[in-house]
């Protein structure tokens, strides 16, 4: 079987949609939900990536690189809120962070 | 000269009323006084020139005053015989009462307001009296029913001075729909409002059948009907006298000035001054006779257990206004401007004579309270004695002339309802007697009652609050009577003159034999109507009756109350069902209660709750209101605070989007 570029999109829908469903059934800890993001993160680099090779572009190669930048500023903004958030607040529990609430 | 008679109170009014605040209040006063006592003088010589001396005219002020489709109105001073006696009989009084608030009111921080008041009374019954048509009138009408208003309700933080104002108001507005029907019949009819036009065209529609009220009826019955309505609201005649007792709210200068010498005669002479339209309408005459009658009866049957000073008088008043009306109803309109015009002197010099013994008591005005003044208050007793005297009809007073005129009358009359009314009178006569010499006796003669506990009395005082507004007298001083001062003196002196002898000297003017130079046709007669002689000629017996009755009275009272004294609560205790019925008026504010003012608040709370709160509040804007806050609060729910619902709610949008994008972008 060849590996082509369906497969990579396959696989690329399939951790989407686990890092989805990973927000929005998690209620536990808001650390899984950053986990979540991260994959979303990943399924749409290898999208990318996979249509950087199909295509013989490179420009989705660059991209997916910047995206890991983003990504892995934006872990550590995320952490860092988490962190003064449990602090302040005592609980990173998602049950507990509802002060938007109407 | 007529228009300063006129105008003179208003200025008096719009001085003291706008600027008193910055004169202060004895400018206010003698400003007002000032303008009263000339205006007095003024009218006395009107008198001479107009009712004496040469014929009646009319002043204009201002033509084309209202002018809307047929109707125009011009503004004019009528000033003929019947005018000119009620000029007399206002301007002399109003002055005197000014002059004897003076002593009267001298503690009330607000004497300015009161003054003015005063004059703008005294203007708006000089409109009444001066107007040259029905609209004219009706305006003074209603300036008198103001100040009245505002005058009963003086003393405003008061609440039974308030509900007595209001009362007398709505009482007067009944009263008041009648005679503006009235006036629209009348213009319906004659095509005008001025009396001259009026008059002129009366006989010429004299039987005419218009249609009212769903029926055909006598036209200028139907207008007399309603044009005494309004009489009997502003005279308090039975059915509508209620408002005049509770008056007594008011101040006592009040009380002799408004409901006793002036406001309450205005429907006396609206009759007489209608009286061509009137002798048109038989059956209305008899109406007002019978009405008249039942009036003078009734309320002196309550004037005989009232225990407070001015609601005695009160009643007596209202009495003396159903001899007016008696007098009027058959046909004497003379003899009910002559009672009208003595009744005048001495009620106001009851009432005046009374706020003196109430000033003497420390605004004490209940007369089990009092009693023994006598020697305390000599000239003051002197005073209410000829008052007295001249209310009863003591032979060569004022009131003998006038009264035994009416039952004279009365007994001559061919009118359905005269002899009813003359068996009215004549008993009312005794009443009359009874409760007057009640008084004097209760409140000048036996033990003094009031100094016995003196300590109690105070706290008495207290608890009728209600009764003895300004009781800002200390209380901690003796209470020993005193004298009131010169200026409050002065009015009852020349009152007590004109108690004495108005009678004796204007007899031959009013009723007798120059009643035609006097009258000069402002009272009209119709060609069968000679109650003049006939009252002259009735037997002895009738001639006597008064003077009986009125013997009577006296004896009874001074049995009653001077040689067997107690004798009135046994009978009042053999008697607890008469007495009750009495002591309450005849029940007619209980029935009036029940039958309007009642189903009156349940109407208006029923509109107040279930119209306004209830539909127009419901479905308006608190209906709309609860609507939205429902809503919100559904809405508010979606708002949980868990970001996995937003994230959720975001990956929905998106999804719509995408869907939507595709699904259209195929299209």
């Amino acid at each position: 079987m060849v590996i082509g570029l369906t497969q990579y999109l396959v696989v690329a829908a399939v951790l989407f949609t686990i890092g989805v469903l990973g927000i929005i059934l998690n209620r536990k800890n808001i650390i899984i939900i950053l986990m979540s993001v991260e994959l979303i993160l990943l399924s749409v680099n290898i999208n990318l990536v996979a249509f950087s090779t199909f295509l013989q572009d490179l420009t989705g190669q660059v991209f997916a690189l910047f995206i890991l930048t983003v990504a892995a500023a934006e872990a550590a903004i995320g952490l860092a809120i988490l962190v003064t958030y449990y602090r302040n607040r005592g609980s990173i529990a998602v049950e507990d962070v509802n002060m938007m609430k109407g | 000269m007529y228009v300063a008679i006129v105008f003179l109170p208003l200025l008096g009014f719009l001085i003291a009323g706008l600027f008193g605040r910055q004169l202060g209040a004895r400018p206010s006063e003698i400003v007002t006084t000032g303008l009263l006592m000339i205006s007095a003088l003024l009218s006395w010589i009107a008198f001479s020139q107009v009712a004496l001396g040469s014929a009646p005219m009319s002043v204009p002020v201002i033509s084309d005053w209202i002018v809307s489709g047929a109707v125009k109105i011009d503004w004019a001073l009528r000033v003929d015989s019947l005018t000119a006696v009620m000029l007399v009989v206002v301007t002399t009084v109003s002055a005197l009462v000014h002059l004897y608030s003076i002593g009267y009111m001298h503690e009330d921080p607000a004497r300015q307001r009161f003054f003015a008041y005063l004059s703008l009374f005294t203007f708006a019954m000089l409109m009444l009296v001066t107007a040259d048509n029905l609209v004219q009138m009706f305006f003074g009408w209603e300036g008198v029913g103001l100040a009245s208003y505002l005058l009963i309700g003086f003393w405003y933080e008061k609440p039974s001075a308030n509900a007595a104002a209001i009362k007398a108001f709505v009482v007067n507005r009944v009263g008041d729909f009648g005679f503006s029907l009235g006036i629209f019949l009348v213009f319906a009819l004659t095509n005008s409002v001025a009396f001259d036009a009026v008059f002129a065209a009366a006989p010429g529609v004299a039987g005419k059948q218009i249609h009212v009220f769903g029926m055909n009826v006598d036209g200028w019955t139907i207008t007399c009907l309603l044009l005494f309505m309004g009489a009997m609201g502003k005279s308090a005649q039975f059915l509508l006298h209620t408002w005049l007792p509770d008056a007594m709210e008011g101040p006592t200068p009040v009380s002799a000035l408004i409901h006793a010498a002036t406001m309450v005669t205005a429907g006396v002479f609206m009759v007489a001054r209608l009286s061509p339209l009137f002798e048109l309408a038989p059956v209305a005459l008899s109406v007002v006779t019978v009405v008249g009658a039942i009036t003078a009866l009734f309320a002196a049957t309550v004037g005989l257990v009232q225990n407070d000073i001015k609601r005695v008088i009160a009643y007596s008043t209202c009495s003396q206004l159903g001899y007016m009306f008696v007098a009027i109803g058959v046909g004497g309109y003379a003899m009910g401007i002559f009672h009208l015009f003595t009744h005048a002197f001495f009620k106001a010099l009851l009432f005046l004579g009374a706020g003196s013994v109430i000033h003497a008591m420390h605004h004490e005005q209940d007369m089990r309270n009092m009693g023994g003044l006598a020697k305390h208050i000599p000239a003051t007793f002197w005073m209410m004695t000829i008052g007295t005297f001249a209310l009863t009809g003591f032979p060569l007073t004022a009131g003998f002339f006038s009264k035994d005129a009416i039952i004279e009358a009365a007994y001559a009359a061919q009118r359905p309802g005269a002899v009813f009314a003359f068996l009215c009178v004549v008993v009312a006569a005794g009443l009359t007697s009874f409760y007057s010499w009640r008084l004097v006796f209760m409140t000048f003669f036996g033990e003094a009652r009031w100094g016995k506990n003196a300590h109690a009395h105070g706290h008495d005082d207290h608890a009728h609050a209600a009764h003895g507004h300004d009781d800002h007298h200390g209380h901690g001083h003796a209470h020993t009577p005193h004298e009131s001062p010169a200026v409050m003196m002065i009015p009852l002196v020349v009152l007590s003159v004109g108690a004495l002898f108005a009678g004796l000297a204007f007899k031959e003017f009013f009723i007798g034999a120059n009643y035609g130079e006097f009258w000069k046709k402002s009272l009209f007669l119709a060609p069968g109507n000679n109650i003049l002689d006939a009252a002259h000629h009735v037997p002895g017996w009738v001639a006597m009756a008064p003077f009986v009755m009125m013997s009577l009275g006296f004896l009874v009272s001074a049995y009653v109350y001077v040689l067997r004294p107690g004798t009135a609560d046994r009978w009042a205790k053999a008697n607890p069902l008469l007495y009750k019925f009495l002591l309450n008026k005849w029940y007619v504010d209980e029935l009036y209660d029940f039958l309007f003012v009642r189903p009156a608040f349940w109407l208006g709370r029923l509109f107040w709750k279930g119209g306004d709160g209830r539909i127009i509040d419901g479905m308006g804007p608190d209906g709309i209101a609860a609507r939205v806050v429902d809503v919100t609060n559904r809405v508010v729910r979606v708002q949980s605070g868990y970001v996995y619902h937003y994230a959720f709610a975001m990956l929905i949008g998106v999804a719509a989007f995408i869907t939507w994008y595709l699904v259209g972008g195929v299209r």
